[in-house]
């Protein structure tokens, strides 16, 4: 009995040491440039024998035979086709004559770090496959779905001119973009679906270790390779397919791609690796 | 057999009785459980945390229904209750908890 | 449409190692698309490698193997610049035939 009240009071001391560090992470300002710093320095201790731009290369920077593995496969990518139908499709005018590139700045090469961007007019996270689908749709053409292979092929091809460019996205001076990355953070870190997993569980606290007979990605750079080919689904993915796959695997009922949340989650994920170079196409198992 | 024993077996005994007498369930019983869930993941949906197990729950109480297996149908409509009221709870609790996970 | 085939042949002098990978749905038969229904077999049941008009590797193919194959393998002889024919023979007749250079 009197041992029963020494631990009831020890919970309730220790409820009480919860509450009383509370209000002080409670009082936590957004500060973006801190919170990177933060991330990447836990990743990088987490590893210390990796470089930082090892990790846009996933699984593959944490397991030796992985990697070895990945090193014959690069001498012959099973992305190939999927690069090369969306560099004919960006070339490809549409029906109205105009091209991909005429809806993005530098002709759409080279530009594929600085998505997803904060756009002040709308006031709301742009990423790079919404921009895309926006651009056929202001040409009269059909949009394409966000998890199949033609928008996978096309963002391939971007990512593809973009290969090794630090990531750079820039969090302008608005209150709103400060709350999108925020709500971003906040969705990252949340626990969901009924396996009650965040996307910090897999991706924070366990990279480099299996989830049954797959090595989980590092959260640094996972945005970096996107577009990829997986063996698993033997086929392309976007980034969409990665974040709606994530949640009907721990049992939570995927969102719509490119629902606000989602939008948030790749701005604040990919401000998070800003600096990290741009490696897709890539190819995980 | 001690006394507690064989009162312990009355009671199941009661137990699978009252059990037994509350499975008949009617057609209303199934629409007003039903109801309830679907309501309940309704709101899990507005905080935008649905589970798919609440879903298949749910339609595997709505095909018993249809086919006229009520007891089953309730059963799995309160299922189905109990994983919505599970995942509004877990978005609810999450509103602060989540940042005890996040990196700093 | 671009050749379904890729190769990349090269010699070190006395062997010549090729790498193919080649675009095919290889669908076994076996399974089932989003309706339930059988998606029906499609996959190539003869690859095959030819230089100086003799087959250096001939591979017996059935559903069993991935999608977008991809083959390596290495032969003795070949000389830089010289021809290496690859084609395939898929389940429907289908063919595809390219010709690359040993490098």
């Amino acid at each position: 009995m009197t041992r029963r009240l020494a631990i009831r009071a020890a919970i309730a001391t220790f409820a009480l040491g919860m509450l009383a560090c509370g209000p002080a992470r409670a009082a936590d300002s957004v500060d973006p440039a801190a919170d990177k710093a933060a991330f990447q320095k836990f990743f990088t201790s987490k590893f210390p024998k990796l470089k930082l731009e090892d990790f846009v290369n996933g699984p593959y920077s944490m397991n030796e035979d992985l990697h070895k593995q990945w090193e014959e496969k690069e001498q012959f990518p099973p992305y190939e086709f999927s690069l090369e139908a969306g560099k004919e499709m960006f070339t490809t005018p549409f029906k109205n004559g105009k091209t991909y590139a005429d809806c993005f700045p530098n002709k759409g090469i080279g530009i594929r770090q600085n998505y997803p961007y904060f756009d002040e007019k709308e006031g709301k996270v742009v990423t790079l496959e919404l921009a895309l689908n926006r651009c056929r749709e202001a040409n009269g053409e059909a949009p394409f779905s966000y998890v199949k292979d033609d928008m996978a092929a096309l963002t391939a091809y971007m990512a593809f001119t973009s290969r090794g460019k630090p990531m750079d996205i820039q969090i302008p001076n608005d209150p709103r973009a400060l709350q999108a990355y925020q709500k971003g953070k906040e969705y990252f870190y949340t626990r969901r679906g009924q396996l009650n997993f965040s996307c910090a569980t897999c991706h924070i606290q366990s990279p480099g270790e299996r989830i049954r007979a797959e090595v989980l990605a590092p959260a640094l750079g996972i945005l970096n390779a996107m577009p990829i080919y997986r063996s698993e689904w033997s086929g392309m993915g976007t980034t969409s397919r990665r974040f709606t796959t994530c949640n009907s695997q721990i049992r939570g009922v995927p969102l719509n791609p490119q629902d606000d949340e989602y939008r948030n989650l790749e701005y604040y994920l990919s401000y998070v690796s800003n600096g990290l170079p741009i490696s897709g196409p890539g190819a995980r198992p | 057999m001690s006394g507690a024993i064989r009162a312990i077996f009355a009671a199941s005994a009661l137990l699978l009785a009252t059990a037994s007498t509350a499975l008949a369930a009617s057609e209303a019983d199934y629409k007003a459980a039903y109801a309830a869930a679907e309501a309940a993941n309704k709101e899990a949906g507005a905080l935008r945390n649905q589970w798919t197990t609440t879903a298949s729950t749910l339609s595997a109480a709505k095909k018993a229904g249809d086919a006229g297996d009520f007891d089953t149908a309730v059963a799995q409509a309160k299922e189905a209750e109990a994983l919505a009221k599970a995942s509004i709870f877990q978005a609810t609790s999450e509103k602060e908890r989540w940042k005890d996970m996040e990196v700093r | 449409m671009a050749s379904s085939i890729r190769v990349r042949a090269t010699s070190n002098g006395d062997t010549t190692e090729v790498q193919a990978l080649i675009q095919h749905p290889m669908d076994s038969g076996f399974v089932k698309d989003a309706k339930g229904e059988i998606i029906p077999p499609h996959f190539i049941q003869q690859l095959t490698f030819e230089y100086d008009g003799k087959p250096v590797f001939v591979a017996d193919w059935g559903g069993g193997v991935s999608k977008d194959p991809y083959v390596k393998f290495a032969f003795k002889g070949g000389k830089k610049g010289d021809d290496l024919k690859v084609s395939w023979v898929d389940n429907k007749g289908a063919t595809d035939t390219t010709t690359a250079k040993i490098q």
